[in-house]
């Protein structure tokens, strides 16, 4: 096993146990905290695979950015932070087995699709992910046209942030 | 490679060298290399944070017209020791009903957001943690680690003052994030480079010192780094006389000390940004080439005038109101610094090819053009704001004198 | 790239241990009396009334919301500000259609009154 493995095995665990911890948690800032640990493991992710760009707009935006919003989300909702009621529902052994289903099904899909064991080449000397996605983001035979739409998808956020969040005037 | 030339380098092959003399195979030794290297790292910026304390101290003094610590050591200069072994022999308390979990985790989490970016800061051209090529929006993403640490602290205590404190501090830090990534953007697109590195020697041989190219920007940053620290005129989160300390009220002993710690070196480590990316970073008309330590010497008193000028500025000009400090950046830095990256991007793309003296004169000039437009713009807004005052407090007056 | 990670992820585990050193030191010296009114949270010397965490007001929400938004944006800018001096004049007019669409949202706030602090 190499390094990258055992350090991808371990942020895979950090990244699957925090997600439990999520949802099965009564304290809400406690799963806000809980997802700030589930998105710094993505984040882990990004770093193994060379995204260093991405590595980082993963801790800007969704640590720095989405986990404050949640936090103040939750604190702005509830006065009493805590979940009282049940947390599992009748229904919990059907969806149980079909998400065990679903996992196996996966793994035998993949377990034989030759891409799950292929090594990905070894980068270019030189090669810097961020001037090749600058390049992508603006020019016109790739990402051009998500990128200005991006833009317009801002805006509509933007403006359905302050209608929502807007004061009464 | 000499150890006279570049003494940190020829330092850490010679470990490599011994340890894989020893059998050990090359990634255990790199690994053990890179840990000692990251121990010098941390300890130097914690004896630095230590004369930090000292420094602090003394300029507040002097600003205040005091003396500040005088009595341990030639100029008190052994007073932060005492300080630390006072926090060291206070009693930890956790207040009741804190989330204790939590509330250990964020002094930890905060003083490491601040030691985060020591790891990305050239302290000359061979001495450095690493050469990230996202370097700039790496220390972006450490300060909002720093704005975790400050949401959780004020959380967890179970204090009112304390969550205001954090609310304040949250919404401030986050809120001059964005002219300060805007002020970043302009060297990056000067250098086309996220790199320190590469940003560093950009305004070496053949090129100039970004704050005369981009004044501007240099002070966008200034005021949205003041911001990011939570320092005066921006220290809502610490009004003594509303919330009395802000998040971080119920720490005691070296749980405080930590919060302390980290927003002086933060504050340093800012000084050392400002340098890096406006002034030069290590360099000094050729006295860096004599030897790494003098760079980094240069470097360091540098961020130290950097650090100097956020003390100043937190010591001279008194807190403003919330709705002041908000309205200020998102009515006017954000879209300011906006105007700035858009101007700079366009004088770039029509200065390209240009003698440096020529593209740094006339960007120098579109920015006192840009800096005059916006003084005459506020000026005329003053105006309009005195006008529409005047007459309510004339009819004040009148009623008065009846 | 990796190895840049693994340095600061070094710089991680020693800041950390640092810390914990720190706290420890403070534990090991510090004096440990415990009372109840000790552990009182701190209201200028008042007996504190109520939960410790309460709601928060809106506008702090709003905030957070304007920035994500305006973080986004900017964090588009970063790739665009490296590759600029290569894209030529079409990079710049897409970054300026850019940032018009979202300039409209910001007119549509102040407008709105999002910006200000009622």
């Amino acid at each position: 096993m190499t390094a990258i493995q055992i350090i991808f095995i371990l942020s895979a665990l950090v990244i699957l146990g925090a997600a439990v911890m999520v949802v099965s948690t009564r304290n809400l800032v406690h799963a806000a905290l809980y997802l700030v640990a589930t998105l710094f493991g993505v984040a882990v992710l990004y770093a193994i695979l060379d995204a260093t760009f991405l590595t980082v707009v993963q801790v800007v935006v969704y640590i720095g950015a989405i986990a404050i919003l949640f936090i103040f989300a939750i604190m702005l909702t509830r006065r009493e932070m805590r979940d009282q009621g049940e947390q599992l529902n009748k229904g919990w052994g059907a969806a149980a087995l079909i998400g065990l289903l679903t996992f196996g099904g996966l793994f035998m899909l993949l377990n034989n699709w030759r891409g799950v064991n292929a090594t990905a080449a070894a980068l270019p000397s030189g090669f810097d992910g961020v001037v090749e996605l600058g390049t992508a983001l603006v020019s016109t035979d790739a990402f051009v046209l998500p990128f200005e739409v991006a833009s317009v998808l801002l805006l509509a956020a933007l403006i359905g942030a302050v209608y929502v969040a807007g004061t009464k005037k | 490679m000499t150890f006279w030339s570049d003494p940190i380098n020829f330092v850490a092959q010679w470990l490599r060298d011994v340890f894989t003399g020893w059998g050990w195979n090359p990634g255990l030794a790199n690994a053990i290399t890179l840990l000692l290297g990251a121990l010098v790292l941390i300890l130097f910026a914690m004896l630095l944070d230590i004369f930090l304390v000292w420094v602090e101290r003394k300029v507040v003094a002097r600003f205040q017209d005091r003396l500040g610590p005088n009595r341990i050591g030639p100029f008190g200069i052994f007073q932060p020791f005492a300080d630390i072994v006072k926090l060291i022999i206070k009693e930890d308390i956790t207040p009741a009903g804190a989330d204790k979990l939590v509330y250990n985790l964020a002094p930890i989490l905060s003083l490491t957001s601040v030691l985060l970016l020591w790891a990305i800061l050239p302290l000359a051209a061979t001495i450095y943690g690493t050469d990230l090529n996202v370097a700039l929006l790496y220390l972006v993403a450490a300060g909002s680690l720093g704005t975790l640490s400050i949401i959780m602290a004020g959380w967890s205590s179970n204090n009112k003052y304390a969550l205001l404190g954090a609310f304040r501090m949250v919404a401030a830090m986050v809120s001059y994030e964005i002219p300060m990534v805007v002020a970043l953007l302009i060297p990056t697109i000067i250098t086309g480079s996220m790199s320190v590195k590469e940003i560093t020697l950009a305004q070496g041989d053949g090129g100039v010192w970004f704050f005369i190219a981009a004044p501007l920007a240099t002070v966008i940053f200034l005021i949205s780094a003041i911001a990011e620290l939570g320092r005066s005129p921006f220290d809502l989160n610490e009004a003594e006389s509303e919330i009395v300390a802000g998040f971080h009220i119920e720490y005691t002993g070296m749980k405080f000390g930590l919060f302390y710690a980290g927003e002086l070196l933060h504050a340093f480590t800012f000084g050392g940004f400002l340098a890096i990316l406006f002034f030069g970073g290590y360099r000094f008309f050729g006295l860096e080439n004599l030897h790494p330590f003098v760079g980094a010497i240069i470097f360091l008193v540098k961020a130290l005038i950097g650090y100097w000028v956020i003390m100043w500025v937190k010591y001279t000009v008194p807190r403003i109101r919330i709705d002041h400090m908000l309205g200020f950046n998102w009515k006017f830095l954000t879209p300011l610094s906006l105007v700035v990256l858009m101007v700079t991007a366009v004088l770039n793309q029509v200065l390209a090819g240009t003698e440096t003296w020529v593209y740094a004169l006339v960007m120098f000039l579109a920015n006192v053009v840009i800096g005059w437009l916006t003084l005459e713009a506020l000026r005329a807004y003053s105006r309009s704001q005195r006008k529409a005052e005047e007459p309510a407090v004339e009819s004040v007056a009148q009623a008065a004198q009846h | 790239m990796l190895f840049e990670y693994i340095a600061i992820a070094t710089l991680i585990v020693l800041a950390v241990i640092v810390a914990l050193i720190a706290i420890g030191l403070g534990e090991l010296f510090g004096p440990k009396k415990k009372m109840e009114e000790k552990s009182m949270p701190y209201e200028s010397g008042m007996t504190p009334y109520g939960p410790g965490t309460r709601r928060m007001p809106v506008r702090f929400y709003l905030i957070a919301v304007l920035f994500i938004l305006f973080d986004i944006e900017v964090v588009f800018f970063l790739p665009w500000a490296i590759v600029f001096r290569q894209l030529g004049l079409f990079g710049l007019i897409e970054m300026a259609v850019f940032i018009a669409i979202l300039l409209v949202g910001y007119i549509y706030a102040w407008k709105k009154g999002a910006l200000e602090w009622e």
